[in-house]
């Protein structure tokens, strides 16, 4: 069970790792990661995330809504859904605030798209999962507390 | 990495309700083979797009954080039923991936 | 904090498990299974029967929505898949799993474990696919190998989707193989000195530490599971489980013992539908 739980947060926390690895030339990133947005993957708070976000400070909003569990069954495989309310809804985040990277995914909805975005994610320790929504150039943002446990009897 | 992708695309009223699930690893790069104790590589994807009839939908950057083979669910406003949904993937080793469905 | 969910389960322990063994001294597998369903029932009488097919997530609404969540597109397909393909490769002699089975290997997987009155004892499912390829020519699978055994069983048991778990002992020598397994589930191991039954009767619906447990009706209709989302653990993968986590030394999975087991196990589930593969925690 322990071992699992140190995967799960070595998982979490890797994919810094990775960049640095990237940046030092030992990976090679092809062309068509160029867009890929490497800083606000890297950061290690959400802080940081939100910069490399460009919503360094969003304003909370009820109108986005985050159904995810309140205790994770499995950190490994988290179901989150977010929906937001928001007119001209553009771009979703899903940030796992206490994982290693927090972010895990910048969602860009365009072409009828709904402001909807519904993933399974992994996250190292109980923490907030926190949305950020962009909408007429504002940036608007909710969060909800997951707890995760180690163990478990999968009966 | 020939593992297909799966796409489910059905109408819920106006709106397409379009369900990708990606067969993918996801290894943040940190994680230790339990056998061997050596660290498995870096491998995810890092750009998942999706297109209704050639126009882009969704256009989504994620990271090591999105669980093992990847869920991803999203719904557009204003397809109809027959119209053809293309969702592509590329990981950070270059892997590319795509697959298309069409909206029942 | 431990100690006490320790020592309540022990004091549940007692008095339940002598009200079951007394009642089940002369008992058939239905009366047993009725007996069950009785206990849970009365102690839980706003959970439905069908609904301990979910197991502990039958106790908890949070829980329920992420297993439907997952389901709703299930992260182990791909391996499901890969057990698609190796059922419908052909044997070496040409024949296939479908033409050495019954029906086809479709909607029989409920009859398992089943009682072989010429072998004189419990077959498993899988037991019955390894039958079914040392007979065509083939060696037999590991019986808890999950990259062969577990995800070719993982596949065959889609094909019985929604059949009725049906398992029968209705000769002397099968509830004798029943009584042996009933013996195990009831008996107390290991150095925490648990049964079977301690955990998932007395304490069916009931934390122990982060914890829900599971009723043992509806335990058996959904193996193999994929834990976490890909990990594949077949039904005897998880006994095993359950003895070390009570200190014990589990028995070999595919022997006498954990048959016997599956085998008035997979009793208690009579009359609940299968469902293969689905996930859990």
């Amino acid at each position: 069970m322990n071992a699992l739980r140190r995967n799960v947060l070595k998982g979490a926390a890797g994919a810094g790792t990775v960049a640095v690895a990237v940046a030092a030339g030992l990976l090679k990133p092809t062309q068509a990661l160029a867009a890929w947005n490497k800083a606000a993957f890297d950061a290690k708070n959400v802080g940081d995330v939100l910069k490399g976000l460009g919503a360094a400070s969003p304003a909370d909003t009820r109108d986005v809504t985050i159904k995810a569990p309140d205790i994770a069954e499995n950190g490994a495989v988290v179901p989150v859904e977010v929906t937001s309310n928001i007119d001209g809804t553009t771009s979703i985040a899903i940030i796992a605030e206490k994982n290693g990277t927090p972010l895990v995914g910048n969602y860009n909805l365009a072409g009828g798209a709904t402001g909807f975005i519904s993933t399974r994610i992994k996250m190292g320790q109980t923490s907030l999962v926190r949305a950020v929504v962009n909408a007429g150039g504002k940036s608007y943002t909710t969060a909800k507390e997951v707890k995760v446990t180690i163990g478990g009897c999968g009966g | 990495m020939a593992e297909p992708m799966r796409i489910r695309a059905t109408m819920a009223g106006d709106v397409a309700d379009v369900k990708v699930l990606m067969n993918h690893p996801m290894e943040t790069g940190l994680r230790k083979d339990a056998k061997t104790g050596q660290l498995v590589p870096a491998h995810y994807i890092q750009e998942v797009s999706a297109t209704i009839n050639g126009a882009a939908v969704l256009n989504a950057e994620i990271g090591g954080g999105v669980s093992k083979n990847p869920y991803l669910g999203f719904k557009v406003k204003g397809a109809k039923a027959g119209d053809k949904v293309v969702v592509s993937w590329s990981d950070n080793k270059g892997d590319k991936n795509s697959a298309e469905a069409t909206i029942a | 904090m431990k100690k006490q969910t320790i020592a309540r389960l022990l004091a549940g322990a007692v008095g339940l498990g002598i009200a079951l063994g007394a009642a089940t001294a002369q008992a058939t597998p239905e009366s047993d299974r009725q007996a069950f369903i009785k206990h849970y029932t009365s102690k839980y009488p706003n959970i439905k029967v069908e609904d301990y097919v979910y197991g502990a997530l039958a106790f908890e609404e949070d829980s329920k929505a992420q297993y439907d969540a997952i389901m709703e597109f299930p992260p182990f397909e791909a391996q499901v898949e890969k057990g698609r393909k190796m059922w419908e490769t052909p044997f070496k002699n040409g024949k296939t799993y479908a033409s050495c089975l019954p029906n086809g290997g479709k909607q029989i997987a409920g009859n398992y474990p089943m009682f072989d009155e010429a072998k004189g004892k419990v077959v498993t499912l899988e037991g019955a696919i390894n039958d079914c390829r040392v007979a065509n020519g083939e060696e037999a699978y590991k019986i808890s190998d999950k990259n062969t055994l577990g995800v070719l069983t993982a596949y065959m048991r889609t094909l019985s989707d929604g059949m009725l778990m049906n398992i029968k002992a209705d000769t002397p020598k099968a509830m004798a193989a029943y009584e042996d397994g009933k013996k195990t589930f009831f008996s107390r191991k290991g150095q925490l000195n648990f049964a079977c039954s301690s955990c998932h009767v007395q304490n069916a619906g009931v934390r122990l530490r982060s914890e829900l447990i599971s009723p043992a009706v509806g335990h058996a209709v959904h193996w193999p599971v994929f834990r976490g989302g890909d990990n594949l653990v077949t039904l005897q993968n998880r006994y095993t489980g359950c003895f070390r986590q009570v200190r014990a030394v589990p028995p070999a999975e595919g022997s006498e013992t954990m048959n016997n087991l599956e085998y008035f196990h997979s009793s208690l589930s009579n009359g609940l539908p299968l469902k293969a593969s689905v996930f859990r925690k």
